[in-house]
């Protein structure tokens, strides 16, 4: 499997995407910061990117280097390796480039503007962590499309319908819902809700961390009573695992069962 | 070496393979024959574990091969069709097959034989189809395994090709390969093959030898022979 990570990294790597993806973090990154002229803005402007823009770039790659590197799939299955290797070492391959355009592309502007020096380390973290879970979780469900659909507009229209449905359409739904049953104590209502879009947990978890909870009124006190706790961080943690590791088993499933 | 024990596939609603009952003896060279869209490839792929049969085992050494991988690095298998990462060149996806293998080669002999050493460095997309049967060819028997599955080994080679590859088959031979090809060049298969398998309607139709064939269907030449089969099954 490494050596199949190996091949799907370096490849990647040498792509321009990766690096049109790179530059456009650090960029957008070195802009707020100057602008801004304070860290902890920044983050908070950034946060408001990374969260849309991750997935979708996620998805959209998972899907693109699935459907351009099947003849080299095809030349992989025919030799002695696993297809789990050959399926889990691609997507880490996508999963971990990617990770390395946002850790770099934000990294460095921040790194170079003082972070080590400043007080909001934690957040700036808290963002890096939640834009690699982002990274995976997005790529690992492109994957799970692209295997499920040998239709290749197909899949990337179901690829982009994925990103719009968890990136607009569920907070649009979940807000009616909220007001439609306004009436009702909806407090646990909107904390599983929250936790089965990765996005709003990712966002949640940031602006939680940044101790700006009060502008969510209401909800926030309920979601900072719950994910401010110890157990709050772990769950929410817990559930973006989850996020990672059910797309993951669904697509080595998916994979020992295609015929190719 | 090889036993197919009653191979169903289907895709979709074609009933592509509907109860293949064969073996593959050890140290032979078994052709398979069929019209287009016989199965022939699917019988492959599924022997090489790339398509799942609806029904059916296969023993490969008498062990079962589902679930298992490790027999694979017994085979040396050539696709039918060469469909190559365009962007990379022929000597990064050799030394690539090589690092992911990790078996002892022989490509550099095999790279001088095909004549191969000045396309070393170009992309394997500005290739002609020749050439990147060439490649294939390579990257396939490199491994020197004792079993090499064959699929269309001829397609898009040059008559000077098609005679080094028959050199090198029978070489093989000699150094007791088993071997399994498919092709539709029937004075290829009548060269080099000791055993015929004829797919049809997704059963084994006739198994034996040429000289076997001949005389059922009291044909002299082998190529008549097969077509022979193909008329009086639809007779």
């Amino acid at each position: 499997m490494l050596k199949i990570l190996k091949y799907s990294f370096f490849d990647l790597v040498r792509s321009r995407w990766s690096y049109v993806y790179f530059l456009f973090y650090l960029l957008l990154s070195s802009v707020l910061l100057f602008l801004n002229n304070n860290i902890s803005n920044a983050i908070i402007t950034l946060l408001n990117v990374v969260i849309v823009l991750v997935p979708l770039i996620g998805t959209i790659f998972g899907v693109m280097y699935y459907y351009d590197s099947q003849e080299f799939t095809q030349l992989l299955l025919a030799q002695p390796i696993k297809r789990k290797s050959i399926f889990m070492g691609q997507f880490l391959g996508v999963a971990t480039s990617l990770s390395l355009s946002v850790l770099l592309g934000l990294g460095i502007p921040f790194a170079l503007y003082g972070l080590f020096q400043s007080n909001v380390i934690f957040d700036f973290l808290i963002l890096i962590v939640v834009a690699v879970f982002l990274s995976f979780i997005f790529s690992a469900l492109a994957f799970n499309i692209a295997l499920s659909n040998t239709n290749k507009i197909k899949g990337f229209g179901y690829a982009i319908l994925l990103w719009l449905f968890l990136a607009v359409i569920y907070d649009g739904a979940f807000l009616i819902a909220l007001i439609y049953f306004q009436e009702y104590p909806l407090d646990k209502f909107t904390l599983i809700a929250t936790l089965f879009n990765p996005i709003d947990l990712s966002r949640i978890l940031i602006l939680l961390k940044l101790d700006i909870s009060a502008l969510l009124g209401y909800t926030g006190a309920i979601f900072k009573d719950f994910f401010g706790t110890l157990f709050g961080s772990l769950v929410s943690f817990g559930v973006l695992v989850i996020w990672v590791v059910l797309p993951l088993w669904r697509m080595v499933r998916q994979a020992k069962r295609k015929d190719f | 070496m090889v036993e197919f024990n009653d191979i169903h596939k289907r895709f979709d609603n074609n009933d592509v393979l509907t109860g293949i009952n064969l073996s593959i003896q050890k140290g032979r060279t078994t052709a398979i024959l069929g019209p287009n869209g016989s199965g022939k490839t699917t019988l492959i792929k599924i022997l090489l574990g790339m398509n799942h049969a609806n029904k059916g085992e296969i023993f490969v050494d008498e062990s079962n091969i589902k679930n298992n991988w490790s027999y694979r690095k017994y085979i040396d298998y050539l696709p039918q069709i060469a469909n190559f990462p365009g962007n990379i060149k022929v000597k990064e996806i050799i030394a690539m097959i090589k690092d992911l293998r990790s078996q002892p080669t022989r490509d550099e002999e095999l790279i001088e034989y095909f004549e191969l050493t000045p396309y070393l460095n170009i992309k394997l997309s500005h290739l002609s189809g020749g050439y990147k049967q060439k490649v294939n060819l390579v990257l396939s028997l490199m491994f020197n395994s004792p079993f090499i599955i064959l699929d269309e080994p001829t397609s898009g080679l040059d008559p000077v090709s098609l005679i080094k590859l028959k050199d090198l088959l029978k070489k093989e031979q000699a150094n007791g390969k088993t071997i399994l090809i498919t092709s539709h060049i029937m004075s290829f298969v009548e060269e080099i093959s000791d055993h015929i398998s004829f797919i049809l309607d997704g059963k084994v139709y006739f198994d034996g030898s040429i000289e076997e064939l001949k005389s059922t269907t009291e044909e002299t030449n082998f190529e008549y022979a097969i077509a022979n089969l193909l008329k009086n099954h639809h007779a």
